[in-house]
């Protein structure tokens, strides 16, 4: 599959400060830091909220829990492929139940994987509450799944993919609109 | 690194890369063991067809669980009850299985070589559960992943396997696999259970009569049950094997400090193993069992998950899919 890059959506300054802001966002529409916790969906959303906690630890001083959560197992779309997908680790140290948690990723597009992000979030235990972060909504949504959350909304069109590239994992720190070529 | 398999019907035909895969594969469902709910979607709508020719509890309940956490349905064929009673061929059993469309089949045979017997006639994929005294896979991958907790590598062990290793499928696969990552073997036990062929079965394994020598500075340590029912002529007296071979806490402290003490159950406690030693803190015979149920889980979720094999491969639309 080839891309061709469109337009640059945000760049890494731009990420930091969006970061900055939804964190604060956070911690000011749960009432604090009480019994909240982050659940980073692998892959990016585990920098993110790795990111996320550590901002918020800056300005609360209070060490949010992070937790891992793989989705691969929880998937809707195992029995359409050829190869089933490697399995990575949950790493969730902290108990589930009656936590205030919320499930941080890199994008929002048909609401598949938060989907099954939930699935197996209720495998572990029962929370009070899960809210959803991203930062980015790219619309499309396929299931009744929504943000509390948002870095950015991007309108995109079914063809377009939103590229997220972090230096954790990509060595590099940008997000981009590319849209695909045949 | 993707691996992909059809089968898996022995350790001496798999690479170093794909053993590591699937130990890696294993510790995400070592995880999920520790989850108040044990219960997937992920094999939903599969059925995983159980053949066990040969009796097994711990091995056919450890396969079934794995299966039922998946999410899986399974199909039950138990030696005692079987239509081999009444004559039927092996072929004809597993063709009647396969004519119920399982989307896996784990066969337990006592004739080596039953489960590539089976795999080469049946598109289904088969997962080997000991196949006569040929090798005994899933064991030696569970083995594997216990050693390697526990000593943090694999590579370039002193391993000692102690026991009745002439009709020991488990003994095969360990030595099979730990070869592969430049293990040292030593084998010993009674003269008529270690045969000088067992040398040519992987490079660095040697026969020693002596326990004490063969424990000297041993890394790990594999105890075998012995196995009466198998043997013809006549056994080896129990205070015999005793005086000669069982494992002792006074032996043990030849090996290395901390050596894993494995054993592949069920263990007769007081023969081929000190009752002191089986509950010692070297004893890994309860992680065993938890590690096979997580190799298990995720052989049949990469063997007996996904699309049939003459499905048409589905176009790769979404990319914002979690990767």
């Amino acid at each position: 599959m080839r891309v061709v890059e469109k337009r640059q959506i945000l760049s890494a300054e731009e990420i930091d400060r969006t970061l900055q802001r939804v964190a604060h966002e956070i911690v000011e529409k749960s009432g604090g830091t009480k019994n909240l916790a982050l659940i980073g969906v692998r892959r990016r959303g585990v920098p993110l909220s790795q990111r996320l906690a550590r901002t918020i630890f800056g300005f609360s001083k209070v060490d949010i829990p992070v937790g891992t959560l793989d989705i691969t197992l929880y998937r809707d779309d195992l029995s359409t492929v050829a190869s089933q997908p490697v399995v990575q680790s949950t790493e969730i140290s902290f108990p589930v139940d009656g936590r205030d948690l919320v499930v941080v990723d890199d994008v929002l597009y048909t609401g598949r994987t938060i989907r099954a992000a939930m699935n197996g979030l209720f495998d572990l235990g029962r929370p009070q509450r899960v809210r959803l972060c991203v930062l980015i909504d790219r619309g499309h949504r396929e299931l009744p799944i929504e943000a509390s959350f948002i870095g950015q909304t991007v309108q995109t069109s079914d063809t377009e993919i939103v590229e997220v590239r972090l230096r954790e994992i990509d060595n590099e720190e940008r997000v981009m609109l590319v849209d695909r070529v045949s | 690194m993707l691996q992909h398999f059809e089968d898996l019907l022995g350790i001496e035909t798999l690479t170093r890369e794909q053993i590591t895969f699937i130990l890696d594969q294993s510790k995400p469902f070592q995880e999920f063991q520790r989850h108040p709910l044990k219960k997937l979607a992920t094999l939903r709508g599969k059925t995983v067809a159980l053949a066990f020719f040969e009796p097994s509890t711990r091995t056919r309940i450890s396969f079934a669980t794995a299966a039922a956490r998946l999410g899986a349905d399974t199909m039950n064929l138990q030696a005692e009850s079987s239509s081999l009673k009444k004559g039927e061929s092996l072929l004809d059993t597993v063709r009647t299985l396969e004519a119920m469309r399982p989307d896996g089949i784990v066969i337990r045979h006592s004739s080596s070589g039953a489960a590539d017997f089976v795999a080469e006639r049946l598109e289904t994929p088969v997962l080997n559960a000991g196949d006569g005294t040929h090798e005994h896979p899933t064991q030696g991958l569970l083995d594997a992943l216990t050693i390697r907790d526990r000593l943090g590598k694999l590579d370039g062990l002193s391993v000692t396997i102690l026991g009745d290793i002439l009709h020991s499928r488990v003994a095969r696969s360990n030595i099979h696999l730990l070869s592969k990552f430049g293990a040292r073997i030593t084998l010993c036990g009674p003269a008529m259970w270690i045969p000088r062929q067992l040398e040519s079965l992987a490079p660095n394994v040697r026969r020693v009569t002596r326990v004490e020598e063969a424990l000297k500075d041993a890394d790990v340590i594999i105890v075998l049950r012995v196995q009466t029912e198998r043997i013809h002529e006549p056994a080896l007296a129990a205070e015999e094997y005793i005086l000669g071979y069982q494992l002792t806490r006074e032996r043990l402290r030849l090996a290395r400090k901390g050596a894993p003490v494995l054993h592949p159950g069920p263990m007769i406690r007081g023969l081929e193993i000190d009752p002191d030693v089986a509950d010692g803190p070297q004893s890994c015979v309860l992680e065993q069992v938890t590690n096979g149920l997580a190799v298990r889980m995720a052989l049949l979720y990469h063997l007996v998950g996904g699309a049939p094999a003459d499905a048409p491969h589905p176009a790769k639309e979404r990319s914002n899919a979690a990767d």
